[in-house]
């Protein structure tokens, strides 16, 4: 390791000596009693580390021989993961201590996630790729089942194990193809020994497994399936965590691997993943519509979510990854809000989910129900709220490209989605007196989601300038 | 005073967020003060948008009082108005406070109401005002929210049912609309309106899943457009959310629907369609003539058959809408003329109708014609004012409702003589139904026990409707105030669309 290779791994390689540093801590220190502490503190990290990255990071460098890129379009992914991450833990705090769930274990479970992220979004090799994964997915399903005497966290968590180890089969079995047609692992390698025309037939089938594992990552239908029984089983913070950081991630990393490896036949993944996003986004809307549980309504949001993310991504060309990232940005910003308000929603002291309880909540809270209403109708992507820009701008992403009809079955699919959201502001609104939910709320979800809300109207005068910063980040990938 | 579009626009806006945040409490001084402040607000815009009146040329076909900043993702921040808009721009900000002030008997959650109304009377300049594409797109789709709301928080019995179906109805219009925007955007790199009314459009017949398509891009994306505002107009047989929305709708919410809303789909008509798809537009007029004339004859039966006022009213709506599609896909001076200068009388006669339901549904609480009678008995005053509007609607000579239907029909005659006649009889079925429902409801004995204390309009109700009289008066004896204003850019709009057309007369033929 030569001392440039430490300066670019440096955030990386700060994260994992915390992660260290705070299990020794919490093992010494009375275990639980630190965890609060920890969960600030490694917050506080997370902050710093984005703001280091954000500001300090420029121009493109590689480390350990092209294992490991820095450039652009991993910083912005970097600072989104980063941010999102550390919103999700300090509003997770007062949820987690006052139910006794908060163990110390999990501030460093996170931090080893995030750092698999960090290291997915930057991979340049298949071999490191799959090292970030399998970090960031080992920590997931820790957490998932984070809540030792529930069945249902347990189920979630098994249920999330083996349908993810299946998935890194088919990806190290896609990655092994994909070597023994290319001969290297590295993406600049396998680029290079790609034509423009004729596509070997196994580097087909190689990318084709390594992008089904991914979208299992992502939870793009038809590989959801585990998607709405782990957020619905997993203690809340921990599913508003999932909806987040590690969304980012996944679809940044298909962004790399197609762009990076495969960037000279954007036609032929462009199909698949244009197929993926048109399932996505409409089993996503189709399916929310019966749901009862807000958390598993919000697993099928983020499913159809994910559909628009590809959208951008399957035009193929540097607008689309723009596009793209973009629309992730303000889709966790979105849930960050959201998850603020679910984290809140108890009745006497104990955590409630069905939608239903949401009756007539507009009476009794008027500024929370109408910071919730915001964001539903950003969620839907209705204008002037800033999930409406997303959506746009993954729309013309895909009419740039030529995809008119993928940009028809977008916004056929916007209008079946629209109607969950808005049964979401009917019940808050129009619904029928009943049990009210209690109305304390932790200072910090309250920020998040009041700030989020105002963030979603206020955005429309310039989205906070993230669109020069996604360009020059596409700008990085797609060459 | 340069950016004097966007002031009117945004005063209500910052008047609800004065509200929602300053405002506490909902006792009846808060209730008060908010109304106050929405009324204050309302007739400050009114005031203001005077000025954009009087400073307004118009021989000057171009658009006024532009102002242009850039946004983000390469669009602009736009405004401005001719001939076209400034009509309902003023059209807007004077029925406001009018309809500010027929709510002062609410007393459900008045804060959220007037929030409701004020975001809304933003949302609806800005969509008169926008003078680039997604812009407009932004305050055409907000708009839902706020009436959402309105419907589903305030509404009757049903409101529930008929709020979701206006939002999506509406939306899954748009998103379309949305579409056909980006694929715009992507043919002529640009949003800007202006420049894209002068931007031409491929017109080249292709073929999309085996259909020939006569037209090409241009048909594309007039049919993408025509399912938004052929919504929101609403033009048969889309029009389904419409009634069930007016009776629903609290009485203020129904005016600003009928009177404002409704004119979002022929303005967008008269922007977009006419001027930037010509081609697309000629292809597809015969059939929006017919779709009119269907309108005007199968809605005006339904109309006779309501047993609910407002829902008569609301049809009655459908029908008079009806004319202005046709008379804008007449595509002459006469045609457009009539057809906004009908949207403009529309917007105070419709308007005053609602109000008149209003008034009498506060005292009884129904809306079931069979409940009333005789009540010219007990309320003269009310009995002179809902004649006066039941005339107007007729399209009496000498109200505003008789030149907008004769420009239109003129118009239309000239361009297809059997759309014309059918037409035609449309007038004496509104005559039908408008006049037995006053008789029902004004004329005869007072029977109902109900009715015998009923009382007659207050003070504050007369204030209401007296403007209201008074534009559907002078509009009726002096319409040139309208045409005047309009004559120029309408001309220019008839002009460049025929001269479009020729190039292409050929797929006329074809299509016939």
């Amino acid at each position: 390791m030569t001392p440039s290779d430490f300066n670019t791994v440096l955030p990386e390689f700060l994260l994992a000596v915390f992660a260290m540093g705070a299990l020794l801590f919490g093992v010494y220190a009375g275990k639980d009693k630190t965890a609060p502490m920890l969960v600030w503190a490694t917050s506080g990290l997370f902050v710093a580390l984005a703001l280091f990255i954000g500001f300090g990071g420029s121009g493109e460098r590689a480390a350990f021989g092209g294992l490991f890129i820095d450039d652009p379009f991993a910083r912005f992914a970097k600072v989104t993961i980063l941010l999102s991450a550390a919103a999700v833990m300090m509003m997770s705090q007062d949820y987690m201590s006052r139910r006794d769930l908060l163990r110390f274990e999990f501030p460093i479970l996170v931090t080893l996630g995030v750092i698999g992220m960090m290291f997915m979004v930057s991979a340049g090799d298949l071999m490191s790729l799959y090292m970030g994964l399998e970090l960031q997915s080992l920590s997931l399903y820790v957490v998932a089942a984070m809540r030792r005497d529930s069945q249902k966290s347990s189920e979630a968590g098994l249920k999330y194990f083996v349908l993810g180890a299946l998935s890194s089969g088919l990806f190290l079995y896609g990655a092994s193809l994909t070597y023994g047609f290319a001969g290297t692992t590295q993406f600049a390698g396998i680029l290079s020994t790609l034509g423009t025309d004729a596509v070997p037939l196994g580097l087909t089938f190689g990318l084709v497994f390594m992008l089904a594992a991914l979208a299992f990552k992502v939870s793009a239908a038809p590989f959801h399936m585990w998607t709405p029984d782990v957020y619905e089983g997993s203690p809340t913070p921990v599913t508003a965590f999932f909806a987040t950081a590690p969304k980012v991630a996944a679809m940044a990393l298909i962004a790399r691997l197609t762009w990076d490896a495969f960037g000279t036949i954007p036609g032929e993944w462009g199909q698949v993943l244009a197929a993926l996003a048109v399932v996505s986004m409409f089993l996503g809307a189709l399916a929310a519509i019966g749901q009862r549980d807000i958390k598993r309504l919000m697993a099928y949001s983020s499913i159809a979510h994910m559909g628009y993310a590809l959208v951008g991504l399957a035009s193929g060309t540097a607008m689309g990854v723009q596009a793209m990232l973009i629309y992730m940005a303000i889709y966790v910003t979105m849930n960050v809000g959201t998850f603020a308000f679910i984290l809140s929603m108890e009745r006497d002291g104990r955590p409630v989910t069905d939608i239903a309880s949401l009756n007539m909540f507009s009476k009794k809270e008027p500024l929370k129900a109408l910071a919730l209403l915001v964001l539903m109708f950003s969620l839907a992507g209705v204008p002037p709220m800033v999930g409406f820009f997303g959506k746009f701008y993954v729309l013309q992403a895909a009419v740039d490209a030529g995809m008119t009809w993928l940009a028809v079955a977008g916004a056929v699919a916007s209008v079946i989605g629209a109607f969950y959201y808005l049964r979401i502001v009917f019940y808050m609104y129009f619904g029928k007196e009943g049990e009210p939910l209690d109305s304390n709320m932790a200072p910090v979800q309250w920020v998040m989601m009041v700030a989020v809300a105002a963030a979603m109207v206020l955005g429309v005068v310039n989205l906070f300038g993230i669109e020069p910063a996604a360009a020059v980040a596409a700008e990085a990938l797609v060459r | 005073m340069d950016n004097v579009l966007s002031i009117i626009t945004f005063i209500p806006a910052v008047a609800a967020a004065i509200m929602a945040l300053f405002l506490r409490g909902d006792d009846a001084a808060a209730q008060r003060n908010a109304k106050w402040l929405a009324l204050l607000a309302t007739t400050a815009t009114f005031l203001v948008s005077l000025f954009v009146l009087a400073g307004f040329d118009p021989s000057n076909t171009g658009f006024q009082f532009v102002e242009e900043f850039d946004w983000i993702l390469g669009l602009k921040y736009k405004m401005g108005v001719d001939g076209i808009s400034v009509l309902f721009v003023m059209l807007t900000t004077f029925l406001m406070p009018l309809t500010i002030a027929a709510c002062w008997d609410v007393d459900k959650r008045v804060k959220e109401y007037m929030i409701a109304f004020l975001m809304l009377e933003t949302l609806m300049l800005g969509v008169f005002c926008a003078l680039d594409l997604v812009l407009f797109y932004l305050f055409f789709e907000a708009g839902l929210i706020p009436m959402f709301l309105i419907i589903g928080i305030w509404g009757g019995k049903e409101r529930i049912y008929a709020a979701f179906k206006f939002f999506l109805y509406t939306f899954l219009g748009s998103v379309l609309m949305l579409v056909a925007m980006i694929m715009m955007y992507w043919d002529a790199g640009t949003t800007d309106i202006p420049t894209l009314l002068n931007h031409t459009f491929g017109s080249e017949d292709f073929s999309v899943l085996g259909i020939h398509v006569v037209g090409g891009l241009q048909t594309m994306l007039f049919l993408a457009f025509f399912a938004s505002f052929a919504v929101k107009m609403p033009m048969w047989p889309v029009h389904t959310w419409l009634p069930d929305a007016h009776v629903q709708a609290p009485t203020a919410g129904s005016v600003v629907l009928a009177a404002i809303l409704l004119k979002m789909g022929g303005y967008g008509f008269l922007r977009f369609s006419l001027p930037m798809f010509p081609v697309g537009s000629d292809v597809m007029a015969p059939l929006v003539l017919w779709m009119s004339a269907i309108a005007i004859v199968y809605t005006s039966l339904v109309a006779l058959a309501q047993s609910d006022m407002k829902k008569l009213i609301a049809y009655s709506s459908v029908a008079h809408m009806g004319y202005v599609t046709m008379g804008i896909f007449a595509a002459n001076q006469q045609g457009i003329d009539g057809a906004i200068f009908q949207m403009i009388s529309h917007g105070f006669i419709s308007g005053a109708l609602f109000l008149c339901v209003g008034v009498i549904y506060d005292r009884m609480h129904t809306r079931e014609i069979d409940a009333y009678g005789g009540l010219v008995n007990r309320m003269p005053a009310y009995a002179m004012i809902f004649m006066f509007f039941t005339m107007a609607n007729v399209g009496l000579p000498g109200t505003s409702g008789f030149v907008g239907e004769f420009l239109v029909l003129m118009g239309i005659f000239q361009v297809n003589t059997w759309v014309a006649a059918v037409a035609t009889s449309g007038v004496i079925l509104s005559a039908a139904y408008a006049l037995w429902l006053y008789r029902r409801v004004v004329m005869g004995e007072l029977l109902k026990e109900a009715l015998k204390s009923i009382t007659d309009m207050t003070r504050r109700e007369k204030a209401i409707f007296a403007p209201l009289v008074a534009m559907t008066l002078l509009l009726g004896v002096y319409p040139s105030l309208v045409t005047d204003i309009i004559g120029p850019s309408v001309s220019a709009l008839v002009t460049d669309y025929q001269a479009a057309i020729p190039a292409s007369g050929d797929t006329q033929l074809a299509q016939h």
